[in-house]
């Protein structure tokens, strides 16, 4: 018998060695399990992308205004941080895209929830709302921008308004769908202990569909963060959106290319976030 | 303490589009306060559904099931109910299981007398008091989903006790469990019957567990689903003595284990029209 020796663990976290969970395996073309993270290969895709940057902001392959250089980047992002954009500073740019969102998803989630739940445990209200719900679902939240500047301007109410229905329907469908994912075995346990009407929607349906609601939060926050973007792109004079659509009028392509990367990163940090925060908050999700 | 009376119960089930299905027919029992009941049957010949309109849940086409003298129209805390066997619900089949996974072992326990308005000493002392019947006081504060398949049956039985119910329906109660783990809490079922004195039905697709935990077995047949045979048994009453294992090696015991294998056997070649192969 001859002896496996075990790799390094860099090796194993860079995943160009098996890991001790792959290692045992002999069969891995199409067992998806035993593909590992392939980080080294992940960092050599990074290094080119930043690489060929360089080569070609330095080479001159690419004019600045089409794509700037990294010292541009650094020295517009040192103003950035110093005197901000437009006499408002960057935090606050960013500031005021996510204060929308979460104000968006907030009212979104204090009426779709009910809503939801109403729609998952009544006949009355879910042939009520049913038909308005399948309608306006399919409708992407930025189609109903040009009504919404009609009906109320470009003032902050207009934002919060588009992003409130973006997160009504998303909040409503999970709400239902975390009512029918109850087990009736549950509820049925529940009266026989004896419990009302109101203790089962409390104390059973409502804990069971959260983890429903919880993914529903998140899916929001995710559509709600690209809704603000496009409006503030549309019509705002400040928000990241309305930062990239104002520096492109001025040619200054460096704080483009920053804006977008700050409406990446805060998108990612948003998921992440709302991932933890389920762990935190929903120990029981799938263990039923 | 209160009897049971299921009279001429039959159930039919409307299928949209489909056949009917005739789940039970023309089924009655009678229980006695105390009695520990075993059902067994092949799937399909009604089980859950009988235990269901036991427990209220569902109302028979006809006939009706009484508690004492009143009429069954919905569930209560009078009838406990413990379920692990495999229900089919919108045409998907799902193991049951009706613990609370968001609540810990001890608010399981602490929420029928919750519902009912117990003063909060009094839960607490119910609470403790069922932990140790079943054996899980260590385990108070645990989550249930951290608990073992075993484990988590131990918190539903001391829950169904917690309300002091006149009658426990159980529904495969252990039918998830591996064969030791059930053997175990076999034991456990014969330890709360003995303990509480309470009325018992429990079904089971076991042979070997319906003859231990009965004092009578109801074998039922399908289509339509009825009561097929009844029998005495003694071994519920010797299991308060002796361990399951050493019950289920009594010659006699193996005697009537195969006399009713037997017999579900040709029940099974008969109606459900298949003969197998000879050897
Ligand atoms: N809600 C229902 N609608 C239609 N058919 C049902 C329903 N519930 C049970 N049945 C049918 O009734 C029969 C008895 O079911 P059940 O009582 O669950 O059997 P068991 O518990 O003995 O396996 C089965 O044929 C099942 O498919
Ligand atoms: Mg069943």
């Amino acid at each position: 018998m001859s002896e496996k020796k075990n790799p390094s663990n860099l090796a194993v976290w860079l995943g160009i060695a098996d890991n001790s969970f792959t290692r045992q395996k002999t069969v891995k073309f199409g067992d998806a399990s035993a593909v590992n993270s392939g980080r080294a290969y992940g960092l050599i895709t990074i290094f080119a992308v930043f690489l060929l940057w360089w080569l070609a902001t330095s080479l001159e392959w690419i004019k600045p205004i089409y794509w700037p250089s990294f010292s541009a980047v650094g020295t517009r992002l040192e103003i950035l941080l110093s005197e901000g954009f437009r006499n408002i500073t960057l935090w606050d740019h960013i500031g005021i895209s996510v204060y929308r969102v979460l104000s968006g998803v907030f009212y979104g989630a204090i009426i779709g929830i009910p809503l939801g739940l109403a729609m998952g445990l009544s006949s009355v209200a879910r042939g009520m709302f049913d038909p308005l719900v399948e309608f306006i679902r399919p409708i992407p939240p930025l189609a109903l921008i040009p009504l919404i500047i009609l009906w109320f301007g470009i003032d902050e109410f207009a934002k919060i308004f588009l992003l409130f229905l973006a997160s009504l329907f998303i909040m409503t469908i999970s709400a239902r769908a975390g009512v029918s994912s109850v087990r009736i075995s549950k509820v049925h346990a529940a009266y026989s202990l004896g419990a009302t009407k109101f203790q089962v929607l409390r104390l059973v349906i409502l804990p069971n569909a959260l983890p429903e609601i919880f993914t529903g939060l998140r899916t929001s926050m995710g559509v709600c963060w690209g809704t603000v973007v496009a409006a503030e792109l549309v019509a705002a004079d400040r928000g990241v959106g309305s930062m990239i659509m104002i520096a492109k009028n001025f040619l200054q392509t460096d704080t483009v290319v920053i804006g977008i990367f700050i409406i990446g990163i805060i998108g990612f940090s948003i998921e992440i976030l709302m991932r933890l925060l389920e762990k935190k908050l929903i120990p029981w999700r799938g263990k039923g | 303490m209160k009897s049971l009376h299921i009279k001429d119960v039959t159930m039919t089930f409307n299928v949209p589009g489909g056949e009917d299905v005739h789940a039970l027919e023309h089924v009655s029992l009678d229980l006695k306060p105390g009695e520990l009941v075993s059902v067994l049957g092949p799937s399909g010949c009604g089980k859950s559904t009988l235990l269901n309109i036991i427990a209220g849940f569902l109302s028979p086409t006809a006939g009706e099931v009484t508690l004492e003298d009143e009429r069954i129209t919905g569930p209560s805390s009078e009838r406990a109910v413990v379920v692990n066997g495999p229900s089919a619900e919108r045409g998907m089949v799902f193991q049951q299981g009706a613990l609370f996974e968001w609540m810990t072992v001890e608010k399981n326990i602490a929420f029928g007398p919750k519902m009912a308005g117990k003063p909060k000493a009094e839960i607490a002392a119910t609470v403790e008091r069922l932990l140790s019947v079943v054996g899980l006081e260590d385990f108070a504060k645990k989550s249930v989903y951290e608990l073992s398949g075993g484990m988590q049956q131990r918190v539903a039985l001391a829950r169904c006790l917690a309300n002091d119910p006149e009658v426990i329906l159980m529904d495969e109660p252990l039918g998830a469990l591996d064969a030791l783990t059930r053997e175990k809490m076999q034991g456990l079922v014969l330890k709360l019957w003995k303990e509480t004195g309470k009325t018992i039905i429990l079904i089971t697709h076991s042979v070997e567990e319906a003859l231990l935990l009965g004092e009578r077995l109801i074998v039922m047949a399908p289509r339509p689903g009825r009561i097929e045979k009844e029998f005495h048994l003694p071994f519920a009453e010797l299991g308060l003595e002796k361990t399951p294992r050493e019950v289920k090696g009594m010659p006699e015991f193996v005697e009537n284990r195969d006399k009713i294998l037997t017999m579900i056997w040709e029940m099974e070649e008969d109606i459900m029209g298949y003969k197998e192969p000879a050897a």
